[in-house]
């Protein structure tokens, strides 16, 4: 288990509003993630792990005309783009800041700077040896190791967060000895480990931190971070008054849909461009999609019947809303936060009518490339609603503004009359709070916490093993409790310490953990009690308890037994979708209480009930992974898939202690809220801890009518605790347009988030109801909204099946979901297979969730140039994404299929020799090894491209997905099929047959 | 029941709400259904035929309650859905007009 727990004692010193405090403060943060390292004049802004692509490139280059150039939007009085980046150097004229800033924090995430980094940290290392650990003898057998690293408080402001360390042991693999002598048993082998310094205090004003302590994490900050130093904190010091830059260390990378967003801002040079591009990614998008709005396409009607190839070659884009190009270019990134409905009906009425449902999906806390942070001691709010002042507020003059929300008249505060940016007095709607729709406020300093990263493990078969690890001692000492019933926590003090003063003793520890339990017989699980004992250790101070867990926990309180049937069929009644026990939401909840998350990474082969075992997850806001029949020997592409999504999983940033609350324009509500947390109050989540990785979506409601509003704004905040301490605020803002008539709800529908929020809610049904309950459901709502368009929009009736133009995807996407695995019938599905794909549909961010459901399919063979993406100096082809069908198939091709997590290569018998010989690197087809899964870099163009490609596709999204080359003979071929999913299987309809039972349902 | 419901629509915690409201429940049950045990004691057949539906009501929705280990009908992870908040209002204030009408039908009966 592992743990990061902030501290209570609060630091000013941290975040001084002064400069040379804030900003040396600020200066140390890049080392923090130290994949984000910058690298100063890096020339390819978007050549980042994962980046917006080429229009990133183009955007903040040149179309940035420097600030201060003035335009009217409509309802909010005139406006001046400033530079979004604020690198407000005093002395440099504001093009070249943004410039700069730019350049800065694109660098950060070259891949080429971070390889040398990856591999210097001790747990890269540690986790390749981990397979060849020649003792161990099972998987990781019924032992779930389980690290922590929880902060202390610091007292006072001495102590800078030096480091923090992840640290994770998966598993100490016990299968006999299931004693050990108290202290550890000697030397190591490679043992499944990582730790990593996390937080490196380059440039932090503090003097008095012990200096062994500050030296060892310089010298760590060496290792793990190619290039240095300087460029930040000279970046750091050049930011003026109380506005810093960027922190660089901040501006993560943003991830996928990338492709997406290139051919809009194309579009937008193209079309008249009478206002200055905001040299600023998210909003540059959001604002060159404002062009698209409106296409005459949108109002087209589609006969589905009789449109044969409906799949855009190109990633489907999210549809503009339609507003006035001034407000919409402001409006939030649509991967951060987008509506079912761009359009929001007026009533409820009308809302029911569509028979489309209303919701929000929302992937809060996304790595961004670019994030504007105000450091302000005032963060300007409306008085009633508390909601943060955003782009979509109107000033009524220079000392008031109104809020969207609810309408209440505010008055400006003093400090906010002056515009940092500009450096100008008396232009409160200039400010980036009022700029940018995507901002993070940095809490003054007095919610400030200072915290210090302790670790500790535990491991336990049918006792509990403790491990304390003070100071002093030569080895790390194993205490045992075999009172599992009355769980008590021998030596407190000494279990939990820092990973920088006791390295030695943890390396130790973990070196030594795989041996130790090789020869244990033991195969109970005790996992319950030990879910105790964590959490009694973590809840004084709160932070993140990680569990690897192997079977199904079998004795001591949250015992479970086995449900599963194997020759059960899914639609029969008794599929225990739903948890046999409350033991683990209870502990989830007060889990919550105490700001601890727990993520569980279970590695089974046989079945453990991740339905009654994801309640722990669930409701702490941790995270779930599953690997099924994982082995450690056995099967080396698990091995791998746990090592990245492992190395992620230590290595991302984290929020701690957060909440969420989601605002919306009066007369809005919210009716249920979708994902992993607690629902605190009708509108504020409890997420313990907050992830990069985590999707949430929202179903809202019309409560009254919005009669006399042009537009309805929503606004999520997110406040959490930074890794170093900080307290901060991310707020997103949505303004959306209100419509009156049916036809423009339909024009407006977005057919991926309606899929995505349908699916959310067909999981639920299925747990409270059946499975069978919730596939009707589905296939209901695209019938109900079909057939409402054709009676209440459509005058003349014509024969076919007619769907909106932004609905033509719809019934293909959720005859996708009714194929995915959470949803499809027949008994091929494991149960906890089937728990784990309604954990990821809840929990994973819109993007992927469509990919799981829809896999994008390229034809690889034939890859040219010809349209290809540059970032940097890379080219990426741009195959045209062809339908799943096998139609589309032909033998002498090779296809990729991108499912989000998996990607599988068919290579077809008749593939040219070619292709098999220049990119898969074997002379023939009958050589291509069975499980493969790598392609060799070769020194041919084909292959160039391809692993061009296939990195590119990679580094669109946070996690690894592993790419396994097929053939027909392989076992893998029928997954690769069942992703065919227009085609007809022997429990479901094809494509055409789903439209015509659709089409007979609709003309009833 | 009235308390449940002036607190469900403002903002309290819904693990506390919850723990106080679950031990109330079973009491709530037991005591409609000891009345119910006293009308067909007493042979007030027309009362008892009143309260028939609301007893099997009663039973059934225990049965379908969430797996829980306490006594209880309301979990906090689902209270604040709207639907179920919805349900859970509207049965709290149908029961109370039912309460209300009984005992002066009790009363005057």
């Amino acid at each position: 288990m592992e743990s990061f727990l902030p501290g209570p004692v609060q630091n000013p010193l941290m975040i001084s509003p002064h400069m040379s405090d804030g900003q040396g403060y600020n200066s140390s943060i890049p080392g923090l993630y130290a994949h984000q390292t910058p690298t100063k004049g890096s020339p390819h802004p978007s050549s980042g792990l994962y980046n917006y692509s080429g229009s990133q490139n183009v955007s903040p280059l040149s179309n940035y005309q420097g600030p201060g150039q003035t335009l009217n939007r409509p309802p909010m009085g005139p406006v001046s783009m400033v530079p979004l980046q604020q690198g407000s150097l005093p002395q440099m004229p504001p093009p070249s800041q943004t410039s700069a800033a730019v350049s800065t924090s694109a660098g950060s995430v070259l891949p080429g700077a971070n390889l040398p980094a990856l591999s210097n940290w001790q747990y890269g290392q540690a986790l390749v040896s981990q397979p060849t650990t020649g003792s161990q003898e099972n998987h990781f057998a019924h032992i779930a190791g389980t690290t922590s690293t929880q902060p202390l408080s610091s007292s006072g402001n001495t102590n800078p967060p030096t480091s923090y360390q992840y640290v994770a042991s998966p598993g100490g693999p016990p299968v006999q000895n299931s004693y050990m002598k108290p202290p550890l048993g000697p030397p190591p082998t490679g043992c499944p480990t990582s730790a990593r310094p996390f937080a490196t205090p380059a440039g932090l004003p503090i003097s008095s931190a012990p200096p062994h302590l500050l030296n060892s994490a310089m010298k760590q900050e060496g290792t793990t971070q190619s290039p240095p130093v300087p460029p930040n904190s000279k970046m750091g010091r050049s930011v003026g008054y109380s506005y810093p830059t960027l922190p660089p260390g901040y501006q993560n990378t943003s991830s996928p849909g990338a492709p997406g967003m290139q051919s809009p801002s194309l579009q937008c040079t193209g079309g008249p461009q009478p206002f200055p591009q905001p040299a600023f990614g998210t909003n540059h998008l959001a604002a060159s999609m404002g062009g698209l709005s409106l296409q005459p396409e949108g109002l087209r009607t589609i006969n589905l019947l009789q449109e044969r190839n409906i799949l855009p070659p190109a990633p489907l884009q999210a549809p503009v809303p339609n507003l006035h190009e001034d407000i919409q270019k402001l409006n939030c990134n649509p991967e951060l936060f987008r509506c079912t409905l761009t359009n929001i009906p007026q009533t409820q009425a009308l809302l029911n009518k569509a028979k489309l449902p209303l919701g929000l999906l929302l992937h809060p806390f996304k790595d961004l490339s670019q994030l504007p942070v105000v450091t302000s001691s005032t963060i300007v709010r409306c008085r009633s609603c508390r909601t943060y002042i955003n782009p979509f507020v109107s000033f009524l003059d220079q000392r008031r503004w109104k809020c969207n929300l609810c309408y209440r008249v505010n008055d400006v505060p003093e400090e906010f009359m002056y515009n940092p940016v500009t450096r100008v007095y008396g232009e409160p709607h200039k400010r980036p709070e009022v700029q940018n729709a995507t901002i993070e406020f940095m809490a003054p300093s007095e919610y400030m916490v200072s915290y210090l990263q302790l670790t500790w493990f535990i491991t336990f078969d049918s006792t509990i093993h403790f491990y304390s690890l003070q100071e002093g001692l030569s080895q790390p000492q194993m205490l045992i409790v075999s009172d599992i019933e009355d769980v008590f926590i021998p030596m407190p003090e000494n279990l939990l310490v820092n990973l920088n003063e006791n390295k030695e003793l943890i390396q130790d520890l973990l070196r030594t953990l795989p041996q130790m339990f090789t020869k244990s017989l033991e195969t109970q699980s005790a996992l319950g009690p030990a879910l105790q004992a964590a959490f009694k250790l973590m809840s004084p101070t709160g932070g993140r308890i990680t569990v690897f867990q192997t079977q199904l926990p079998s004795v001591g309180v949250g015992a479970l037994k086995s449900r599963e049937e194997p020759n059960q069929k899914a639609s029969a009644k008794d599929i225990h979708l739903t948890p046999s026990t409350d033991f683990y939401k209870k502990l989830a909840l007060d889990c919550s209480g105490q700001q601890v998350a727990v993520d569980l990474f279970l590695l089974s082969g046989q079945y453990s009930d991740l339905a009654s075992l994801g309640c722990i997850s669930r409701y702490s806001a941790g995270s779930v992974y599953y690997y099924q029949s994982y082995h450690h020997r056995h099967n080396p592409v698990l091995v791998e898939k746990l090592q990245k999504e492992l190395k992620r999983y230590l290595t991302r940033k984290i929020g701690f202690e957060a909440v969420m609350r989601i605002r919306c324009t009066k007369g809005l509500s919210i009716h249920t809220f979708h994902g992993n947390f607690f629902v605190r109050s009708t509108d504020l989540l409890s997420l313990p801890n907050i992830n990069p990785d985590a999707g949430y979506a929202v179903q809202m409601s019309v409560e009254e009518s919005l009669t006399d509003m042009q537009v309805v704004s929503f606004q999520s905040a997110l406040l959490y605790t930074s890794s170093k301490g900080e307290r901060r605020i991310r707020v997103h803002t949505m303004c959306l347009p209100v419509v009156t008539t049916l036809n423009d709800v339909y024009l407006g529908a977005d057919v991926h988030a309606i899929t995505g929020l349908l699916a959310n809610m067909a999981v639920d049904r299925s747990v409270s109801a059946s499975l069978s309950d919730a596939r009707d459901a589905l296939v209901n709502a695209v019938i109900d909204s079909l057939s409402a368009y054709r009676a209440s929009v459509l005058s003349i009736q014509q024969p076919g099946l007619m769907a909106p133009y932004s609905l033509r995807l719809f019934p293909l996407h959720v005859l996708a979901l009714l194929k995915q695995k959470a949803f499809q019938t027949g008994t091929n599905t494991r149960l906890d297979e089937r728990i784990f794909t309604m954990c990821q549909v809840k929990n994973q961010p819109l993007v992927y969730l469509m990919l799981m459901t829809h896999p994008n399919l390229y034809r690889v063979d034939n890859l040219t140039d010809e349209g290809a993406l540059n970032i940097g100096d890379r080219k990426i082809p741009q195959p045209p994404i062809l339908q799943l069908s096998v139609e589309k198939l032909s033998r002498d091709g090779a296809y990729l299929m991108d499912a989000g997590s998996v990607m599988l290569m068919w290579i077809g018998k008749n593939c040219g020799h070619n292709f098999i010989s220049q990119v898969l690197g074997v002379p023939s087809y009958a050589s291509v090894p069975q499980n493969m899964t790598h392609l060799a870099e070769l020194d041919t163009a084909e292959s160039v491209r391809t692993i061009a490609f296939i990195s590119w596709l990679r580094e669109q999204r946070p996690f690894f997905p592993i790419l396994y080359i097929i053939r027909d003979e392989s076992s893998l071929k029928s997954s690769f099929l069942q992703n065919m999913i227009e085609d007809r299987t022997e429990s479901a309809l094809s494509y055409y047959e789903f439209l015509l039972h659709i089409q007979q349902q609709v003309n009833k | 029941i009235i308390a449940f419901d002036e607190l469900k629509t403002d903002y309290k915690n819904p693990i506390d709400q919850c723990n106080t409201l679950n031990p109330l429940v079973l009491p709530e049950y037991l005591i409609h259904a000891f009345f119910c045990v006293m009308f067909l004691c007493a042979a007030e057949w027309l009362t008892l035929g009143l309260n028939m539906p609301l007893l099997a009501y009663h039973i059934w929705r225990y049965m379908s309650r969430p797996v829980m280990s306490g006594p209880g009908l309301y979990d906090p992870t689902t209270i604040m859905n709207a639907d179920i908040l919805a349900y859970c209002q509207k049965e709290g204030w149908c029961k109370l007009a039912f309460y209300l009408l009984s005992f002066f039908y009790y009363l005057y009966g």
